[in-house]
């Protein structure tokens, strides 16, 4: 029996838990559940798409299909997808946030996510594009896996950026600003955070990271629209089984998803992959609403 | 010349509803203040208002001689005023230390750790237990805690609501005998309270609220053994814990 | 002329299905305060279990249970109903973002299962051969038409003349409590959860007999019919109209439709054949911005009667 599986299931798992990264922290500092979250993701991948067409040329560093102008253009989305989320923010969520009901909140996250991901489809087609055409050799590395050389490259970035943010989270004055918000929005003012400069990072460290897993997407499978809508469900479910608020939940959460997913694919039928995630949800919320590493609702 | 200054305020969370109307108290540097007054009197909604926590429709607020009144709450730190709520005044869910470090965030980044150390040097029990979860505290370290959390910014006006709620009569006594130590530093303190005794034992001055608005000021001594006043408003008849 | 009334009568018709949907989801919604995100998974469920019982039989694919239509309808709603209960049952007693997501979830799945249980639903093909009502008068469109539309417009009457009298009983008077102020209708001693899981389930029933109505009305379906741009389409019609209305609802359905299908025929008029497609995703682009807008400025939307407070 191949463990190619585990491999699949890890790049996956990272994929969804850097999405579930921002689901998590905007629902613990703001309060909602963001769909629209699904398209920041599609939206940095198309980002990417572009500025590295107008940077020019791709120079793949061997044995990676991209190179230098990919990975600027990725940074470059990161700023333009954390503008859009601040952007949407502004115009949207912050006045509705305002009146009360958290709930339409998330109605208006659904709206601006059929407008998000339709422009896109306006803008670019629904033909799924890709970064490069370069086909990429698996190297066996024992044990029936095989891993390409751009799996290896995002799976470290993954790495990097997961544990960028737990640092971010737990040293950073910000991080734990945010944290400390999370848990008590009125003291944390007393105490004299700027409650909009958490909302603000929440945004910003949410959408970039979103780009960040979009563009692994990109690289590793393709660019189309709805790729950020494919993610949303094991998005969500990686959160809440992780544990809503909780950064290390969301990630593992991620992992147990995506490797829930690829041993549903190989043991029963790749089609049935997408229920995986709405089996574990319901799961988690029949059994254990407050996931691995979250606290009851207060 | 009272450090802080508040004149014929008028506060509640709805437009039309006050539940402050129209109180004026003032703190000399270096008093303690005590406010008391019955269940209702919104004794606690005084000093919210004052924090910048419940909206404010009338009268001004000074402190040390500067406009406060429109002061969002998350810049009053900033201003030398520290609050602490009477419910949910630590962050349960991070360390002692870390509780401290985040309060600290206004304080220039290199005196920070020196500071957190003076906190613990001054309550030792805190220091003990430095890595420990703040929600798993006892009630009356976590008001120690809380203390300490408003004190590390080196405010003027320190503002507590009802600290001693929910604490034994020892832990009272031990709080309170803690703040009177940390008067010493030139801070100033207004204090609500329900527990009438212990708050006038180390107060100076002492005001009586009534449905939104001082009726009484005095010397707390003096207040304490007034036995209308205190008959009316501080039920001595029944004790209050 | 008479193609003119044959097209009136298919336009309402279909404008009263969607009608008929956003009724259930202002129970849901307008009534209750809850916020589904699958409607179209709960159609879908309404659509295929009525297709399934009473279409003839198949090779590859169960069927020729031969159902009369009516007791295929019936059975839609309750089926429907149940779905829509169990959901209701795993995540109202916890936070509304988790009956949104869990929605969302079952729409994911419904699809999925229509599309992969190909023994079941017919795959991506769908079922076809769906009996229509009044099928004897098929040869004559215009007739046809407005056949359907007569059974579309009864049932959907139906179904407003039971949910106003749901809402205005004792029943929907508690579920108005709870949406208003939980605190004060759970000290009144009544069960929060049973009440939302009911009134949710009830709503379902609505999608679902809609759904079934739809089905027998195109005479086909496919995993195809049930997007999240239906869900969303429903959204925007219940905005539009002012959710707690049901007169708002079956209003708001046909304003939107009328503005899906007149929006459609100019962007058919002026733009080239081959950027059509690109043109479709534009107008859902204008729907949501518009959705966006109604909640900004004007949530209570356009057609509920005066005195209904939001």
């Amino acid at each position: 029996m191949s463990l190619q599986f585990l491999l699949d299931g890890l790049i996956a798992g990272s994929m969804i838990g850097l999405g579930a990264i921002g689901v998590t922290l905007t629902y613990s500092i703001l309060r909602f559940s963001n769909f629209a979250h699904g398209d920041f993701m599609a939206w940095g991948a198309y980002g990417a798409l572009v500025v590295v067409g107008l940077i020019g040329g791709s120079l793949p560093l061997a044995p990676l299909s991209f190179g230098l102008p990919l990975i600027l253009a990725m940074a470059v989305a990161m700023g333009l997808t954390a503008l859009l989320a601040l952007a949407l923010d502004w115009l949207l969520f912050a006045r509705l946030r305002a009146r009360g009901q958290s709930i339409i909140v998330v109605m208006a996250s659904f709206g601006a996510s059929m407008a998000l991901r339709n422009l896109l489809e306006f803008l670019f087609t629904s033909s799924p594009t890709y970064y490069s055409r370069a086909i990429q050799i698996a190297q066996p590395i024992g044990m029936g896996i095989r891993i390409t050389a751009d799996q290896v490259a995002l799976l470290l970035m993954t790495l990097a950026l997961v544990t960028g943010m737990h640092l971010f989270m737990q040293r950073s004055q910000r991080g734990r600003e945010m944290r400390a918000y999370s848990q008590n929005p009125a003291l944390a003012r007393v105490v004299g955070i700027d409650v909009d400069r958490v909302v603000r990072a929440t945004w910003i460290i949410g959408a970039a990271l979103a780009c960040a897993a979009g563009v692994m997407v990109g690289i590793l499978v393709q660019i189309r629209p709805l790729m950020g809508l494919d993610l949303l469900l094991p998005i969500f479910a990686a959160a809440i089984l992780g544990g809503i608020g909780s950064v290390p939940g969301a990630v593992l959460g991620g992992l147990i998803i995506g490797l829930s997913e690829a041993a549903a694919v190989q043991f029963v039928g790749a089609e049935w992959r997408a229920a995986v995630a709405f089996m574990i949800l319901m799961a988690v919320l029949l059994v254990r609403p407050m996931g691995l590493f979250g606290v009851a609702e207060r | 010349m009272s450090i802080l200054d508040v004149r014929n305020l008028v506060a509640g969370y709805e437009p039309g509803l006050s539940i402050v109307k129209g109180a004026s108290i003032h703190a000399a540097e270096g008093e303690i203040v005590v406010i008391l007054g019955p269940n209702g009197a919104g004794k606690s909604s005084l000093i919210k208002a004052i924090a910048g926590l419940v909206p404010i429709t009338g009268g001004q607020i000074l402190l040390d001689g500067q406009d406060i009144t429109a002061t969002p709450a998350h810049l009053m730190i900033r201003r030398g005023l520290a609050f602490v709520p009477q419910t949910e005044n630590i962050f349960p869910l991070m360390t002692v230390e870390e509780n401290l470090r985040v309060s600290g965030g206004v304080l220039p980044r290199s005196e920070v750790a020196p500071r957190i150390d003076e906190m613990f040097q001054t309550f030792p029990d805190l220091a003990r237990q430095r890595g420990l979860m703040a929600g798993s505290l006892s009630g009356g370290q976590r008001q120690m805690l809380a203390v300490a959390r408003a004190l590390m910014v080196r405010p003027r006006v320190l503002m507590l609501d009802e600290p001693s709620a929910g604490l034994s009569p020892k832990l009272v006594a031990q709080v309170f005998a803690r703040l009177a130590d940390i008067r010493q530093a030139g801070l100033t303190i207004v204090l609500v309270e329900q527990n009438a005794r212990a708050a006038l034992a180390i107060g100076d001055r002492a005001y009586v609220l009534v449905e939104g608005r001082e009726a009484h000021e005095g010397a707390a001594s003096s207040l304490w053994d007034d036995p209308i006043i205190a008959e009316l408003y501080l039920g001595h008849r029944k004790e209050a814990s | 002329m008479i193609d003119l009334l044959g097209y009136g009568a298919f336009f309402l018709s279909t404008a009263l299905i969607f009608g008929l949907i956003t009724l259930g989801l202002n129970l849901q919604w307008g009534l209750t305060g809850l916020f589904n995100v699958g409607i179209a998974g709960f159609v879908a469920i309404g659509a295929y279990t009525s297709a399934i019982l009473t279409s003839p039989d198949t090779p590859d694919r169960v069927g020729g249970f031969d159902w009369p239509i009516l007791g295929g309808w019936l059975a839609a709603a309750v089926l429907t109903a149940a779905a829509a209960g169990f959901t209701g049952y795993a995540t109202l007693r916890l936070k509304s973002d988790y009956l949104a997501i869990t929605t969302f979830g079952v729409a994911v799945v419904v699809q999925l299962v229509a599309l992969n249980a190909t023994g079941l639903t017919g795959g991506p093909f769908g079922v076809a051969f769906i009996p229509r009502p009044f099928a004897g008068v098929q040869d004559q469109p215009v007739l046809f038409n407005l056949v359907n539309l007569g059974v579309i417009a009864a049932v959907t009457l139906a179904c407003y003349l039971a949910l106003q009298v749901l809402s205005r009983s004792p029943w929907g008077r508690v579920l108005r409590a709870l949406r208003e102020d939980e605190r004060a209708a759970v000290a009144l001693g009544k069960s929060v959860q049973s009440y939302r899981i009911q009134a949710f389930a009830v709503g379902g029933a609505v999608m679902g007999l809609a759904g079934a109505v739809q089905a027998h009305f195109i005479g086909f379906i496919a995993p195809n019919t049930y997007l999240p741009t239906l869900t969303f389409q429903i959204w925007a019609m219940l905005m539009v109209g002012g959710s707690g209305s049901n007169r708002g609802a079956i209003l708001g359905a046909i304003v939107v439709w009328a503005i899906w299908v007149g929006s459609g025929w100019v962007s058919a008029a002026v733009v080239p054949p081959d950027l059509q497609a690109r043109a479709a995703s534009l107008q859902i682009v204008a729907i949501g911005v518009m959705l966006c807008l109604i909640l900004l400025w004007r949530p209570q939307g356009f057609f509920a009667p005066r005195r209904v407070r939001k």
